[in-house]
């Protein structure tokens, strides 16, 4: 039973990793099991300057799944090279992947041009889900031509593999999947999360300080699924799926959906071991689906 | 951080919305009073975090409040029911601090991690005065307990109907104390915040998202830097809080 991948060039012991944000830069997860055993896990998102984030509340529950609203919080990206990343070196000792988010062209391309220097970092995945501040506050990744824009200008001054992380929350994500690809991205993840707001009955208030938030979780399974679907479909460049992902049997049914690699989010907050028992869930499944190589898996 | 599973031993109300539930397991992750566990429910996508009052080797009990549909579904439960538990959260109380007289305060559900505490200023030979704030007579738990464990207590009822009429901070004002250690809701944390006339340690409250300092859902600002509540807190110093 074989579980390798290969994404943009760089082999995975298999195909799971950990969402950004739901796993920080790995410490906390270290403390508790061998990280090592992961394909490899996207960092906490980074950003140019440090970010204290949204007011509290930032989480809120929903069935089979939560909101949250935590707005990027993060030490800024010398901080993350300067203490973050040798910390990081010392209990995981694999390509990581570095998420980096910005609210204009430029904060991108300096915390990607910064991050490109780092050893460890393998691959740079390029959250577009950011308000773009000199746009009127439309996210990046609502219009093909922002999101293109933002992959151009990252590629320039990077030498990495550059994936462009997609938000759900627009009409057509083929075709600013295909933005990307055309602006030379050599991957794209999908999906974020989707926005939502729940309320308080007896406050009759949000149960979010900042009224909506993003929905992950096990609900959010299906659109995911349909989403990685159509986007594969359309790229030549591979697809990280990611939306609700729990079990080995997700992570199959995201690579059937056309899906190189999976990523598991809101699943590490409540069982903070989700993706090594996934991993050591995937030869089962394989075995029962006559599944010899994960790689051979393709789209349906 | 531990997970296991545990047993429910008892599970019985001592107010008519506050429960005490003991269980069985392994509590070797839980290294502070004041730290917390939290709980997987079945049919809930999040866990119910619940602060520690007490435990041993073997058990560890739980008082909790039943404030939504997830507490109201323990409340519900049975002895020999087992829950998904994730132990030893959280930082705690420093005992070092206390001095010979601390003074205890603790409003509402926050009484809970506060015996616990008293257990081990006393084994320490410290003589603390607690004082719980509810607000009136049909809210009061837990004063028996404290009483029992040898600690000065005091009960106020912010109605009067029992004990010393007002909030915790108007007992306090009688009571002489070499630090003092909180937890309550936060305006009476703020109210002991102007009132206190020694240094202490507060336990906050916040939603959370994981409970173990990978999702960022329950930050906070001080004068020491950010913080999570579930990592570096829940228990904050007096001079740290920014108000």
């Amino acid at each position: 039973m074989n579980t390798k991948v290969n994404l943009c060039g760089i082999q995975l012991d298999n195909p799971v990793i950990p969402a950004s944000g739901t796993f920080g830069f790995g410490y906390e997860f270290a403390e508790i099991y061998d990280i090592n055993v992961l394909g490899t896990f996207s960092f906490k998102g980074t950003t140019l300057e440090p970010r204290f984030g949204n007011p509290t509340p930032r989480i809120a529950e929903c069935t089979a799944g939560m909101i949250n609203a935590v707005g990027l919080q993060n030490p800024g990206v010398e901080k993350v090279i300067a203490e973050e990343l040798p910390k990081l070196k010392k209990c995981f000792h694999k390509p990581v992947m570095a998420n980096v988010s910005g609210f204009s062209v430029e904060q991108y391309v300096e915390t990607c041009r910064l991050l490109d220097n780092e050893e460890q970092v393998g691959w740079l995945e390029v959250n577009v889900s950011c308000p773009n501040v000199h746009g009127g506050g439309m996210s990046f990744g609502t219009s093909p031509e922002a999101a293109a824009e933002v992959t151009k200008a990252v590629k320039k001054v990077t030498t990495k593999p550059v994936i462009i992380k997609l938000s759900p929350n627009v009409t057509d994500i083929v075709s600013i999947a295909k933005a990307c690809e055309d602006a030379g991205a050599d991957g794209i993840s999908l999906i974020n999360t989707l926005l939502g707001m729940r309320i308080d009955l007896k406050r009759r208030k949000p149960i979010i300080a900042n009224t909506m938030g993003g929905f992950s979780g096990p609900a959010i399974f299906p659109v995911a699924v349909r989403m990685v679907y159509q986007v594969s479909g359309a790229v030549k460049i591979p697809v990280i799926g990611m939306g609700g992902v729990q079990s080995a049997r997700d992570v199959i049914e995201m690579m059937m959906a056309g899906a190189t690699a999976v990523q598991v989010g809101a699943m590490n907050l409540v069982n903070p071991f989700a993706c090594k028992e996934i991993i050591e869930q995937l030869p089962v499944e394989m075995e029962k689906l006559g599944i010899e190589n994960l790689s051979d898996i393709k789209r349906i | 951080m531990k997970q296991s599973l545990f047993t429910i031993l008892t599970n019985e109300p001592l107010t008519k919305d506050v429960f005490r539930m003991v269980l069985a397991g392994d509590t070797s992750a839980i290294t502070a009073s004041g730290q917390f566990v939290n709980i997987q429910l079945d049919g809930f996508f999040l866990r119910r975090p619940i602060s520690v009052c007490d435990y041993d080797e073997t058990t560890l009990t739980l008082v909790y409040k039943v404030v939504g549909q997830g507490t109201e579904k323990m409340s519900g439960m049975q002895s020999g029911e087992k829950l998904d538990i994730l132990t030893g959260l959280g930082n705690g109380y420093n005992l070092e601090k206390a001095g010979d007289k601390p003074a205890l305060l603790g409003g509402g559900v926050g009484v809970p991690p506060l015996y616990n505490l008293c257990k081990k200023l006393i084994a320490k030979g410290a003589k603390p005065t607690v004082i719980l704030g509810f607000n009136k007579q049909d809210e009061i738990f837990y004063e028996e307990e404290f009483k029992a464990l040898g600690a000065e207590t005091i009960v106020t009822t912010v109605d009067g109907s029992y004990g010393v009429k007002g909030f915790v901070t108007d007992a306090l004002k009688d009571v002489e104390y070499t630090f003092f250690y909180t937890c309550g809701p936060e305006p009476m944390l703020r109210a002991i915040g102007k009132a206190a006339k020694t240094s202490g340690q507060y336990s906050f409250e916040e939603r959370m998202g994981c409970g173990f300092g990978a999702c960022m859902g329950c930050s906070c600002k001080t004068l020491t830097g950010n913080k999570r509540i579930c990592k570096e807190g829940p228990v904050m110093e007096s001079e740290e809080i920014i108000w």
